[in-house]
């Protein structure tokens, strides 16, 4: 069939390679740091944009709409869609893909949807690593649609250089009860099913809220960024997707001029170390056989009063070749 | 390496309904079990073409497609999904189904390579077991690097 590795064919552009790779990745079979430590080196020049908020507000449909006016202006834009994984089967339904209308104008398109596999922020341990693989491969736009359980999704912020909360006229209440981690992870606050009564009041009830917040200080991105835009639409019948879409190139061309779009990139990959380092370093002191046993006896000893999790830890820690040699 | 790690290994299944038929309630139930016996199931919905079915199963990296035909053109849609994989270059994913196929043509259909058709009255656990032995036994076993 066809000739030369899967990252060959990959390079060539070959959508079964990327499909494959994008498994492979998924599935963290055996090679795939390295796989990652080749794509971290190529160029790229991918934009994320999540969407995140409650089942049914229109995650999927939007994602379908505003894909196609992007495709339409030339770029080529890719899906990503979590949905959950059971956590007692490990088994998934997705469904994000019905939503799809499968005939697209203009760039590449390609769509994959991805269970949660255990993880609950709202996206799957593997979504950073999926959307690197298809920014190498060279799309211009990865949308990056989350579980939606209802509550605040925070691992979003974390992949993706722009958040839209897709909120619904029924929503009312969620804002209420959501409204402070809802403002930290919005980029800008999308009313969907604005052909429904009640999407004005809501509207106005989130304009007004951020305008009270935008005086206080609280995320630094917040606080740098009091202007969230609110914008209404109607996924369905496509009533304001090309203002949504405006927005979402202005907001990005607005970050990257001030220099915000990079921090936050800066602090992703901090994140992202920081993570492999710990969980590193957490297997690196399990692994030693008398670790386990030890750690176990000081369990014990916490339990009995004689010792406490700082001190244990603060052990282990001197315990290690990192710990200076006067430990 | 001859043993690799396949513990993060899922089935992976993409369930469709080709053609014009608007029953969806079995290919539902079949999407259900399958994903309570711990695979993860694509469904892509109703009057999918036998191009867009394939083209989803590629993005999706499945190890199977699983349709479900109520309207009587198996003869047809069966034969354009194996034709579409064909053309696609694609040897390694499954094919079956299910659906009101008189004993004849299924054998026709399971001669021409979708893998097996069930017909009404199958019990559940018999596809459970079918696409858990079948499905993903023959994936190609392709160099990364
Ligand atoms: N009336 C109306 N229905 C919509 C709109 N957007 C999506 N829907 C419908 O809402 C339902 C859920 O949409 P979906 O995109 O799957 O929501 P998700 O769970 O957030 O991904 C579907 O039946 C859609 O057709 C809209 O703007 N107006
Ligand atoms: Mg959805």
């Amino acid at each position: 069939m066809s000739s030369g590795t899967l990252l060959q064919r990959f390079e060539a552009g070959d959508i079964r390679a990327l499909a494959r790779i994008i498994s492979f990745v998924e599935n963290q079979e055996d090679g795939y740091r390295e796989l990652l430590s080749r794509l971290y080196r190529k160029p790229r020049h991918a934009v994320r944009i999540g969407l995140t908020g409650p089942p049914g507000a229109g995650k999927s449909t939007l994602v379908d709409s505003a894909s196609r006016k992007m495709l339409k202006a030339g770029n080529d834009v890719c899906v990503i869609a979590v949905d959950p994984s059971s956590p007692f089967t490990g088994g998934a339904l997705l469904g994000d893909r019905v939503r799809f209308k499968e005939e697209t104008q203009g760039g590449r398109h390609f769509f994959r949807s991805m269970a949660s596999r255990g993880s609950s922020g709202g996206l799957s341990g593997a979504t950073d690593n999926v959307a690197l693989v298809l920014d190498s491969f060279g799309f211009d736009f990865v949308l990056i649609e989350t579980v939606g359980v209802g509550q605040v999704e925070l691992d979003i912020v974390n992949n993706c250089d722009l958040v839209a909360v897709v909120l619904v006229p029924e929503s009312g209440d969620a804002v209420q009860t959501l409204k402070a981690g809802l403002t930290e992870i919005a980029d800008i606050f999308v009313v969907n099913k604005a052909d429904r009564s009640g999407a004005d009041r809501i509207v106005t009830d989130l304009t007004s809220m951020l305008m009270l917040r935008s005086g206080q200080k609280t995320h630094p991105t917040v606080a740098k960024n009091p202007n969230i835009p609110v914008i209404s639409t109607d996924a369905v019948h496509e009533t304001n997707l090309d203002e949504l879409v405006n927005y979402f190139d202005s907001l990005i061309a607005d970050r990257k001029e001030s220099g915000e779009f990079d921090v936050r990139r800066r602090r992703q990959v901090l994140r992202k170390v920081s993570r492999l380092l710990q969980h590193r370093f957490m297997t690196e002191t399990l692994q030693r056989s008398s670790s386990k046993a030890e750690i176990d006896r000081a369990v014990d000893s916490i339990l009995a009063g004689k010792d406490d999790p700082y001190s244990t830890a603060d052990r282990l820690f001197s315990e290690t070749n990192l710990a200076p040699q006067s430990c | 390496m001859a043993e690799k790690d396949t513990s993060n290994k899922k089935i992976r299944v993409l369930l469709a309904k080709p053609g014009l038929d608007g029953h969806d309630r079995g290919i539902k139930v079949i999407a259900t079990a399958l994903r309570d016996a711990g695979m993860e199931v694509i469904y892509t919905g109703l009057r999918q073409t036998p191009e867009t079915i394939v083209n989803a199963a590629i993005e999706e990296d499945v190890d199977g497609i699983g349709v479900s035909i109520l309207s009587g053109a198996h003869m047809t849609l069966f034969p354009a999904i194996l034709a579409q994989l064909k053309k696609q270059g694609v040897d390694d994913i499954v094919l079956f189904g299910g659906g009101i196929v008189p004993n004849e043509d299924k054998e026709k259909l399971e001669k021409a390579g979708v893998k097996k058709v069930f017909t009404p009255g199958a019990p559940i656990v018999e596809i459970i077991d079918f696409v858990r032995n079948e499905v993903g036994r023959n994936r190609a076993d392709e160099k990364i690097m």
